[in-house]
């Protein structure tokens, strides 16, 4: 019998054709695939031709800045941008003292500096830095009480500012920060409660976030505002914003639970068993290896969540409040300043735009960043 | 009518590392799921240093029985005592017996988010307080011994099966633990994958670790197990040394399962 082994000769790589690859490639995958996609491609061009140059012509080319009444904007065609410059103090600290208005800077000013290195952690700036832990701490359990005293004043020789001078984007920020704060250690909770073997504990958190959620924002608003009251006895008062900030830290609680109970529910039964097979308790079980996949696994829904709480914070306006919608729309009603609603409520647009579409982006950062397999 | 059984190859028998001191005793254990008996009159007593494979039809109680040993699974009848520490309501006995007692899966359940390596420490460091370095220290050590200390940074998701059922290993000896449970740690294996994971069981056993193994993999069996234990149905049907077990099972039960995986 002869000995014959094949010699296999591996077939050397070639290009991809030149139809999937490079700008051509991706212009015939992505816009002209078939004669639909054509149509459809042809149809957006279309539109952008009449949306575009108009929009941009409103907003920036025949807009005007220069001058401090409305005058200097009539016949103009374009965006009134004088009375968002002459308001703007307003728009962004409300009815804040001016000569006061640094220890709100300061105090954001420190808080940004302070959220850096947690929230780009992995970046060779922050690699070195080892006190992350005790900064996270500091921002979470003491910052929110300095923050409080700069804001309201009364020590140090610092006036006191009542809130109700608190407005404009300033309050808007302490409103979503604070909900947004709150809602994931509450939710991270209520989550587990609701997943507990203990009946009186899920009962209460099955409870309390199917009627927070059953029932709208406004409403728990107007109740934490007009129904509270009249519960507390005499004399008890209760600051309106507190009132506010609970509500708000309540409601999106509720809904962070669920959205967590939807991670927890992805986590297989595997983990728990490995996790206590090696003698984890319950708490660090949860904390070291079920949460940390939990919550991974719903950051996008999480981050929409609070997308939509920095929305909702407009709705204090109902109990009284001036976030930034409302200023604008208190001061668009000014007569010096009427016919211009259109400018403010654009500004205000691109502000939260700029807030909305900051979080959605950091949330995609943050995915990639944790992504750990294939 | 006896049936003649082709026992699996042996190569080299590992030396049974067997002591007379008793570490698991299972005494007339009962379990229920609902109204379902999975495990029925169970009286198991296993020896520092024994090596067991537990073999049965799917179903038949084999994870529920050793997953009773670290009670991840409550029986309702019945002692167990492991290492002198009888399993009941008691927490501080659970968190003694688990220190004591390491398990490995079938399907590895490493924990994706962490590094190899923090895979290996995060038991040790968070249950019996080790200080970070030397935790990192013995799960080097352990990491090298199941031959993959190059993966240390890797996350599990970027290693093979085999390579993560070994780290599974490692991770599990990292405690320090008197017995290891396997619970079928083959059976979701691609088969070229299957000896390596198998081989670092058998350096396991020959350094006297006591071990209870769920498996079919009936070489292994032949190789190191001191007892081969046969369940069916909720009960141990027969148990007996490797040799004898293939060579003369008594139970017809045994002798058409044996026919069953062995013949394929
Ligand atoms: N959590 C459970 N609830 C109800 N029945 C279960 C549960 N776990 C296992 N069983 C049943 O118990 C029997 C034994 O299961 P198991 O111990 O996993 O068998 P084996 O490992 O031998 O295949 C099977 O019939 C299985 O369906
Ligand atoms: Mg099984």
């Amino acid at each position: 019998m002869a000995e014959t082994t094949a010699h296999h000769i591996p077939k050397p790589d070639r290009e991809p054709p030149g139809s999937y690859v490079g700008v051509r490639g991706w212009i015939m995958q992505n816009l002209l695939s078939s004669p639909l996609n054509v149509f459809m491609t042809l149809l957006g061009i279309v539109f952008l031709w009449y949306s575009v140059p108009p929009l941009l012509n409103w907003l920036i080319f025949n807009a005007t800045i220069s001058g401090d009444t409305r005058d200097n904007c009539i016949g103009t065609g374009g965006a009134c941008w004088v009375f968002v410059k002459i308001r703007f103090n307003q728009f962004m600290y409300g009815f804040y003292p001016s000569e006061e208005q640094w220890r709100i800077n300061l105090t954001f000013a420190v808080l940004f500096i302070g959220m850096l290195p947690l929230m780009f952690w992995d970046s060779k700036l922050f690699r070195g830095f080892r006190y992350k832990r005790e900064l996270a701490v500091f921002l979470l359990f003491i910052f929110p009480f300095l923050a409080g005293f700069m804001f309201y004043g009364g020590v140090f020789g610092m006036p006191v500012v009542e809130t109700s001078q608190w407005g404009g984007l300033f309050l808007t920020l302490i409103i979503a920060i604070t909900g947004i704060v709150a809602s994931l250690p509450l939710g991270v909770l209520l989550a587990l409660g609701r997943r507990s073997n203990m009946p009186v504990i899920k009962m209460l958190c099955i409870g309390f976030i199917e009627l927070v959620r059953a029932v709208p924002l406004i409403t728990v608003l107007f109740m934490a505002s007009v129904m509270i009251p009249l519960f507390l006895p005499e004399g008890v008062n209760f600051n309106k914003l507190v009132r506010a900030l609970i509500a708000v830290a309540l409601f999106s609680a509720a809904y962070s639970a669920e959205t967590i109970r939807g991670g927890l529910q992805s986590i297989p039964k595997g983990q728990y068993e490995a996790a206590a097979s090696m003698g984890l308790s319950y708490w660090k079980m949860m904390g070291l290896v079920v949460m940390p996949q939990a919550l991974k696994a719903v950051i996008p829904g999480i981050v929409s969540g609070f997308i939509g709480l920095f929305k909702d914070t407009t709705l204090v306006l109902i109990i009284g409040l001036f976030d930034v919608l409302n200023i604008v729309r208190a001061a668009s009603q000014d007569p010096k300043w009427f016919g211009l609603a259109v400018e403010g409520y654009a500004f205000t647009a691109i502000l939260f735009f700029v807030f909305c579409f900051g979080m959605s982006q950091y949330s995609i950062f943050l995915e990639k960043k944790l992504h750990t397999g294939h | 009518m006896s049936e003649q059984f082709e026992a699996p190859q042996t190569t080299s028998q590992v030396a049974s590392s067997i002591t007379n001191e008793v570490v698991i005793q299972m005494l007339d254990v009962n379990k229920w799921y609902g109204r379902f008996h999975v495990l029925k009159d169970i009286n198991l007593t296993v020896m520092r240093g024994e090596r067991i494979v537990v073999c049965g039809p799917s179903g038949s109680g084999k994870s529920t029985l050793i997953r009773c040993i670290n009670r991840l699974e409550e029986h309702q009848e019945g002692d167990i005592i492991v290492d002198g520490v009888t399993l009941n309501d008691d927490i501080r006995n659970l968190d003694a017996i688990r220190q004591e007692v390491g398990m490995v899966f079938q399907s590895f359940n490493l924990f994706p988010h962490l590094t190899v390596l923090q895979n290996c420490t995060l038991a040790p460091i968070w249950v019996k307080k080790m200080p970070k370095g030397e935790a990192e220290e013995i799960a080097m050590k352990f990491l090298t011994r199941v031959r993959i200390p190059e993966q240390a940074d890797k996350y599990p998701g970027q290693l093979s099966g085999g390579q993560q059922q070994r780290v599974a290993i490692a991770r599990s000896l990292c405690m320090n633990p008197n017995v290891m449970l396997f619970d079928e740690p083959t059976s979701a294996l691609d088969p070229e994958m299957i000896s390596e994971v198998l081989d670092t069981m058998v350096d396991l056993a020959a350094e006297g670790m006591t071990m209870i193994v769920v498996t079919h993999e009936m070489g292994f069996a032949n190789k190191v197990a001191d007892r081969v234990i046969f369940m069916d149905r909720g009960e141990i049907v027969e148990q007996a040394p490797p040799q004898e077990f293939f060579n003369n099972p008594k139970s017809d039960r045994t002798k058409l399962f044996l026919s069953q995986i062995l013949s394929h």
